[in-house]
């Protein structure tokens, strides 16, 4: 197989060189671990523990709101302190389960099953949706949901996104040279599920190391391969990425089960192994803290709940002043204005930047030049739909496509204007958006 | 609560290219033509081109002050606007006639408008062409040092021969920035390696053009009457510096063919059939006039939408 990849994209600084080498290291949390109800897309969960409670690292401390939710499991044992809404990344406040460690890391009993190959399809999905398993690359789409499409004999493709083709992050990275073997054991139950597909492991060239290792394990897996990706962003979205493996093209209305694939980052692949092999809750994620006011980056193995300033203590705080933090990757991440927000199912990455390139440049007028027509993978006209969302035209812009879009933010990340296209056509999508459901 | 940090939309990058750079680019790619064009006429093209340069940058400093806008003379557009006029001049035009061009070049096609990325008629163009109206005589005296006055494609007109490899090099009558086809391609391959045009427009641009004069030129195919007709008057410059500018073509990928197309018959159609030997500069203002028509039609598919009626597989 070549290299594979889609049209459009764009090529940031990857600044990974500053924590891939560093290997994941456990960090314990101290004070209070905050869960907010809702760190998945769909209806939150609803608390079945109350304030005075005691509860055991890998109990169920909500269930799920819905079929399209998932239930959240406390990464401590210790005593529940409040129910309250808290802060979280995105900048709201989301009603939340705070709990005060004891530092005993008292666990629950787990189930492992000897032989996963006995279990039925029901059995593996409910396993998964019981550990609370949600996307892990950033939307936390729970992963039973994704498990269950309407024909799964019509999947063709598992694919795993291993593409992790947003700046700095790497810790998709560090389970991939750490633990592939459970990344392909997270596959292989998939497979399970679908006897008409086969698995793909897509990732970017620009961690070989990742691709060799891969290979080596899946030689005898006639049901796996690795795609080799070209480095390019956003390769890892959604579309993008089953486009490169597949040449199949999907847009807002379609599901991937559409086009027979289903997409699952490399964390959740592992969680889902660990669910349904040994029992065990989505408790704990791979981390990274990283940015040039950081003093010294770091992968970490951090406990669902822990407050972001802690990560930041024990990476040594800023070296620098810092002008900007970000929850998650400098492309699609969330900028924070107060660092006390909680780990969640989701969040990869904490970002510390001395610079906040976006407020060093005024925005200037647009000179049409089509960087962005060239950069936008869904082949849309940024610029254009950027100025229909300023107007408020709402018919000019779903006729321009503007649903299409994907949020990646490449158009902004090439104007040279330094236009804030991504954030007028992202505003203009949900004002559309909501007047449709009206 | 501790420190508050700044907060913005995502993406919190941003690449290094800007407005200017852009502009700067466009003028150093201009440089190896002007440097020709002074070669080739002498002190009275160095005159011209700094007089319209000074009255671009001036006139837009003067209008934004005017009409309390802050000042954008620093993106450098203005100046690329009057290098571009000063190399659609003839050498001999009076100096004062060419600062009123510069003048109308950045007042009327292009602050009346709204000022940069909103005109819709390439501004150096647009003065070229009211110039030609305004002061038709001194605007076709090409007869400077030892040329005579006929530009190539005059003398092509009357039936005379001329010769290609002097075309190529520059060596004939024209206007400062025109005669020169070597200098400019090397201009234009620095703005494609550097990513600031790409060959939609100028390919389809020549491509159409060829064709219609293969067809219609009377000559067949001949090389000598083709080099010839690329080389003359004002294509070499409009294709890759004018009909290329990015506010005044369409920023549709599909669009950006047809208005090659456009483009191509136009100057055919002008040159052939017109009152003048030439014909880029009407052609690119009259296709200007076209885009807003041209996008319309060329609203690129998203990806992963399918025609209306043709099922996904």
């Amino acid at each position: 197989m070549g290299i594979l990849t889609f049209k459009g994209g764009v090529h940031p600084y990857d600044g990974k060189d500053l924590s891939k080498n560093k290997p994941v290291r456990e960090l314990l949390p101290k004070g209070e671990l905050v869960y907010p109800l809702s760190q998945h897309i769909g209806a939150p969960a609803n608390p079945i523990v109350a304030v005075g409670d005691t509860v055991l690292r890998g109990q169920k401390i909500a269930e799920a709101g819905g079929f399209v939710s998932a239930p959240i499991f406390s990464s401590v044992s210790g005593t529940v302190k409040a129910i309250e809404p808290r802060r979280v990344a995105v900048g709201d406040m989301v009603k939340s389960i705070v709990i005060e460690s004891d530092g005993e890391m008292k666990e629950v009993e787990y189930t492992e099953v000897e032989d996963i190959t006995t279990l039925s399809r029901e059995e593996i999905i409910e396993k998964i949706k019981e550990a609370g398993i949600v996307g892990m690359g950033g939307a936390g789409f729970p992963t039973h949901v994704k498990l269950s499409p309407k024909e799964p004999e019509k999947i063709e493709y598992i694919i795993a996104n291993c593409a992790e083709c947003e700046p700095y992050l790497t810790s998709d990275y560090r389970i991939m040279m750490e633990q592939p073997e459970n990344l392909v054991n997270g596959m292989k139950v998939v497979l399970q599920l679908f006897p008409n597909a086969k698995g793909v492991f897509g990732v970017e060239d620009n961690k070989p190391d990742c691709i060799a290792k891969l290979k080596r394990l899946t030689k005898n897996e006639s049901r796996m391969e690795v795609a080799e990706l070209q480095t390019k962003y956003p390769q890892g979205g959604e579309r993008q990425l089953i486009y490169a493996v597949t040449k199949r093209a999907i847009n807002s209305k379609m599901l991937p089960a559409d086009a027979g694939c289903i997409v699952d980052n490399v964390e959740t692949l592992v969680e889902a192994y660990n669910a349904v092999k040994y029992g065990k809750p989505l408790m704990n994620r791979i981390f990274t803290v990283t940015g040039d006011a950081v003093a010294e980056p770091q992968n970490y193995n951090v406990f669902i709940g822990t407050n972001y300033a802690e990560l930041l203590e024990a990476s040594g705080g800023f070296k620098t002043e810092c002008k900007k933090i970000i929850s998650g990757g400098p492309m699609m991440g969330f900028a924070l204005f107060d660092i006390n927000i909680p780990v969640t199912k989701t969040s990869s990455a904490l970002l510390c930047f001395t610079q906040d390139e976006v407020a060093e440049y005024e925005p200037t007028a647009c000179i049409n030049c089509g960087r962005c027509v060239e950069a936008c993978p869904e082949l849309l006209v940024p610029s254009r739909l950027a100025d229909f969302a300023e107007r408020g035209q709402n018919d000019i812009y779903e006729k321009w496509h503007g649903l299409e879009c994907v949020e990646c933010g490449s158009c902004s990340y090439v104007c040279p204007a330094k236009r804030p296209l991504a954030q007028s056509i992202k505003t203009m999508k949900k004002q559309v958006l909501a007047a449709k459901r009206k | 609560m501790s420190d508050l940090y700044n907060v913005s939309s995502s993406p919190h990058v941003r690449s290094k290219d800007t407005s200017s750079r852009i502009m700067l680019y466009v003028i150093l790619a201009l440089l190896p033509t002007t440097l020709f064009g002074i070669y080739n006429f002498g002190v009275k093209a160095l005159i011209l081109i700094l007089a319209t340069i000074a009255s671009c940058v001036a006139s837009e400093w003067v209008f934004e002050k005017i009409v309390h806008k802050k000042s954008t003379i620093n993106d450098l557009s203005a100046v690329v606007t009057g290098l571009l006029l000063a190399l659609n001049l003839p050498p001999t035009l009076p100096v004062w006639e060419a600062i009123l061009g510069g003048i109308f070049a950045i007042v009327i096609v292009k602050m009346m408008f709204g000022g940069l990325g909103q005109n819709f008629m390439n501004p150096a163009l647009g003065a070229r062409c009211f110039l030609l109206i305004a002061f038709a005589a001194d605007m076709t005296n090409f007869a400077i040092d030892e040329y005579t006055g006929a530009t190539p494609l005059a003398a092509m007109r009357n039936g005379e021969v001329v010769n290609t490899m002097d075309m190529l090099i520059g060596k004939t009558a024209g206007t400062i920035g025109e005669t020169s086809a070597i200098a400019i391609i090397i201009g234009a391959i620095f703005l494609i390696l550097m990513g600031v045009i790409d060959l939609r427009i100028p390919g389809t641009y020549i491509v159409t053009f060829v064709i219609f004069i293969v067809i219609f030129g009377g000559n067949g195919f001949d090389w000598n009457y083709i080099t010839a007709q690329l080389c003359g008057g004002g294509l070499m410059l409009g294709t890759f510096f004018m009909a290329t500018d990015y506010v005044t073509s369409p920023i549709t990928p599909r669009g950006k063919i047809l208005f090659g197309v456009c483009l191509g018959i136009l100057t055919g159609l002008f040159r052939l059939y017109g009152a003048n030997a030439e014909g880029v500069s009407f052609a690119i203002i009259l296709s200007n006039c076209l885009v807003p028509m041209i996008e319309k039609i060329t609203i690129p598919r998203a990806f992963g939408l399918v025609k209306e009626g043709k099922k996904h597989e």
